[in-house]
């Protein structure tokens, strides 16, 4: 025995003869995750999360969160002697007097784009192959909620360096709250301590970003990963891989060394975009003050969809009874993201109810062979992309000399008649998909070798594909609609006539697929 | 429908491909080198993170082509701490797919669901629980923790009434009365008409009244206006709000009506203002009327006047609430 072997020994003897966690310890070095490059989406918005934390500390040392009016005299000479709030004065002291200052804010902001971008590809992935099924509806729920938080914290924290562009986002956050009718006018005195934007904002806001909102990630995060952990990770499907079982790497020593290693890459492509990318240069921008703007005000791109929706709103408010509601900005920055949300969080639940699967699920769909989910995944896509560029209405028309009103008449009608364009042309694109994966089956691929035939006539040579490949394409389920008849055995009408009526045709409409090959299709075959 | 006969077999799992370095210590031993390589790349960039911090002054700027202008210090220093990062990473990563071991493992997962008998025990024994404290039969207990339950809730919201003070009817207040002059932002002056020329635009704000040394951005928030010229003959107005305007000279607030931004693109050839944010636009010959975007009103006028000495003043204070829309307000 080596030194170094009797040295784990001595440390393994120590930790279980005071926890014995010896077993526990052994079972979960030996934990087996499947590998797929789709599955570093998630690590990414981790290791993004622990960067945040990371830079976002060092920030705190020097950043100074409060609106108190001071005159700056640092080393940005364009702003000197110019009235500032703290909280900007000190954001231009990190940019241009701490060595690694501007450095460590541009890899605090930089990642948290990565962040976003990552909690959104992974969400498309998870949404995209199924994995919310039955039994991970809570992590789904749980991802929804990381989600919704991350665009808050994010928008908190592009807010605190009270900028002129920062300070204009606050003021139509503050627009927002005030048109909740009835409570609206209260909670936004209580929020801002007074009339916009007063001084007490950002101190309080400060906290909820560093403290508040870090520490409820942490807590969800952990049950997050717990879970992925305690449920085992789903796979795709392929040779060998069943429901029942997990085909991967070891955690100790592959896993451990592989996502380490992708944490540093991770935090290096993060610092290295951070080094020759400017972002935020929010010296140009100057002070935050009511009264001025800078044009092609635009928020970070998470928000833009939302910002989009305003933009697009149509002129309505309501006057009656002494009172005033602002549906311009109840619909588009309350309700309808309120829909959005809740019918993300909701989807596992509904897609279970329309095709009555209560079964667990641990194999991974393709998304081709679930072509409603997939055309359902392709309208939600392109309602929130709609939104998203009409929130840079105004870039885009100085960019390719368009007129602001002709884009946003696109995005008014566009984001009611593409969405649906867009399923129809999914599910037609996914049901295609799988007749060609039949042909393959059955006729092999094609291999650009022309033979002729003693007859005189051309044929192309096909190549029968593998036998793993063969299984790929035909191992996934077709399951057929729900039947829900209006009467039942006992020849009575059933009292929830409608909605089994809204169910069976949704079932219908999600069994639709092109059938995959049966036994029948192949003795056919062989026959030819 | 599980139990269908599947047309095709699972083949399993496909055999395992031994990579070069498994059975070649030559290879095996290149690898290790290249893994070494990339955690040397890593402590260089450590050393040119440690030079540039210590060696490069801090306003030296370097120009870089896409770049520009770039400052020396930042860019070296951000460019050392990713290197030293990314190749620890590439190292680890190559170590694993080179060196440690490439197969594939297969376990088995099992159900969730727990045994029916443990199901059953468990009912059984939320049950007894719940009928040893009498929940179900004690309903005045149920009752009254539900109400000091409830009421508890009250209390931290309570504590936060203090966070601000009520909005009383500051919302639809601002600093211009009757009389106050109007000044230029910045700069404090008070305005003739003369020294604005046709076509011209200025933002002003409320002269500050006697003792007043500084205002506060809140107040900034309700008083901004903007001040427009044009000719008179290009108004399109009713006759009251064009007794609002003087020789041309037609003033707006500047918050946008729909949510509260600064109204400051002023096209001069349509007569019209854009606001920023989100597109609303008013035509400013028709009173502000919005021509176009998501607000749905136009910008408060506020009526001109000139004062004894020829500044231009304040008719009166503006006739309705100025910024974004709120429930108590009432037109």
């Amino acid at each position: 025995m080596t030194a170094r072997e009797r040295i784990a020994g001595n440390v393994a003897n120590y930790v279980d003869e005071r926890t014995g966690a010896a077993a526990w310890m052994k079972k979960n070095l030996n934990k087996v995750f499947p590998d797929h490059w789709s599955f570093l989406l998630g690590e990414i918005a981790l290791y993004s999360f622990i960067i945040l934390l990371l830079s976002g500390t060092f920030l705190t040392f020097w950043f100074d969160p409060s609106q108190r009016e001071v005159v700056y005299e640092g080393a940005y000479q364009p702003l000197s002697g110019l009235k500032m709030s703290a909280a900007y004065a000190s954001t231009l002291h990190i940019s241009f007097e701490v060595r690694g200052g501007l450095l460590m804010r541009q890899i605090h902001h930089w990642a948290a784009l990565f962040f976003m971008v990552a909690i959104v590809v992974h969400l498309l992935r998870v949404y995209f192959t199924g994995a919310f099924r039955k039994p991970r509806e809570f992590n789904w729920i749980i991802g929804v909620g990381l989600l919704t938080l991350g665009i808050v914290e994010g928008f908190l924290g592009y807010s605190l360096p009270d900028d002129l562009l920062s300070g204009t986002g606050i003021r139509i956050a503050e627009a927002i709250i005030q048109a909740v009718p009835v409570v609206g006018t209260y909670i936004a005195f209580f929020a801002f301590g007074g009339a916009f934007p007063g001084e007490a904002f950002i101190p309080r806001i400060f906290t909820v970003h560093v403290l508040l909102l870090p520490g409820i990630f942490l807590a969800l995060i952990t049950v997050h990963l717990m879970l992925v952990w305690y449920q085992k990770h789903t796979q795709y499907p392929g040779p060998g891989r069943t429901e029942k079982n997990v085909v991967g790497y070891p955690l100790f020593p592959v896993y451990m060394a592989k996502a380490g290693g992708f944490f540093f890459i991770v935090f290096g492509v993060t610092t290295f975009i951070a080094a020759v990318a400017s972002i935020n240069p929010i010296w140009l921008y100057g002070p935050y003050t009511p009264g001025q703007i800078s044009a092609g005000s635009q928020p970070d791109w998470y928000m833009g969809w939302l910002d989009g929706l305003v933009r697009m709103a149509p002129p309505l408010e309501t006057h009656a009874f002494g009172h005033t509601i602002s549906w311009n900005i109840l619909i588009p920055g309350l309700i309808v993201p309120g829909i959005m949300f809740t019918g993300l969080a909701l989807y596992p639940f509904i897609e279970s109810w329309i095709t009555g699967d209560k079964r667990e699920h641990h194999l991974l769909d393709r998304p081709r062979n679930v072509p409603n989910r997939t055309a359902i995944g392709a309208m939600a896509l392109t309602f929130t992309l709609i939104a998203l560029i009409n929130g840079g209405n105004d870039i885009i028309a100085q960019q390719f000399h368009l007129s602001i009103n002709q884009i946003m008449w696109f995005s008014r009608i566009g984001i009611l008649v593409l969405p649906p364009i867009a399923f129809v042309i999914t599910k037609r694109i996914c049901i295609s998909l799988q007749r060609a994966d039949r042909e393959l089956v059955l006729h092999g691929k094609e291999t650009g070798r022309l033979v002729r035939l003693p007859h005189g006539e051309f044929v192309e040579v096909h190549e029968e594909i593998s036998p793993e490949k063969k299984w790929l394409l035909t191992s996934h389920e077709q399951s057929g609609a729900l039947e829900l008849p209006e009467i039942d055995k006992a020849g009575v009408r059933r009292t929830d006539a409608i909605r089994n009526k809204l169910r069976s045709r949704m079932s219908q409409a999600n069994a639709e697929v092109a059938p995959k090959v049966s036994v029948q299709d192949l003795k056919e075959i062989e026959h030819h | 429908m599980a139990h269908e006969i599947e047309a095709i077999q699972d083949p399993g799992i496909p055999a395992h491909v031994h990579r070069k370095a498994d059975n070649d210590p030559a290879a095996a031993k290149q690898a290790e080198r290249q893994v070494a390589i990339l955690f040397l790349l890593s402590a260089l960039g450590t050393i040119l993170f440690i030079v540039s911090y210590v060696a490069i002054p801090e306003d030296i700027f370097v120009f870089i082509p896409v770049m520009g202008n770039t400052n020396a210090h930042q860019l070296f220093l951000g460019l050392g701490l990713a290197f030293s990062l990314f190749f620890i990473g590439m190292g680890a990563i190559h170590w694993a797919k080179t060196l440690m071991p490439d197969e594939e493992v297969t376990v088995q997962r099992h159900e969730f669901r727990s045994a029916d008998e443990d199901r059953d025990a468990l009912v059984a024994t939320a049950k007894e629980g719940a009928a040893a404290a009498g929940l179900g039969r004690r309903s005045l207990i149920k009752r009254s923790l539900g109400l000091s339950l409830g009421l508890v809730g009250l209390s931290p919201l309570l504590l936060l009434r203090d966070l601000g003070p009520l909005p009383g009817d500051s919302l639809s207040k601002t600093s211009w009365k009757a009389g106050t002059r109007l000044v230029t932002d910045p700069g404090d002056r008070p305005i003739k008409p003369e020294d604005l020329e046709v076509g011209a635009v200025a933002q002003v704000l409320p002269a500050m009244i006697p003792g007043q040394d500084h205002r506060a951005l809140s107040d900034i928030g309700k008083d901004a206006v903007l001040l427009i010229r044009l000719r008179p003959e290009e108004f399109n107005l009713d006759a009251e709000r064009l007794s609002w305007t003087h020789e041309g000279i037609i003033a707006f607030s500047k918050i946008c009506s729909h949510m509260g931004c600064a109204v400051a693109l002023y096209e001069q050839q349509t007569k019209h203002l854009l606001c920023p944010c989100h597109q609303s636009t008013f035509d400013v010959t028709r009173a502000a009327k919005v021509l176009f975007g998501p607000a749905a009103r136009p910008l408060p006028q506020l009526a001109l006047a000139l004062d004894s000495e020829g500044y231009l003043v304040a008719k009166q204070s503006f006739s309705e609430p100025v910024g974004p829309s709120f429930w108590e307000r009432s037109s």
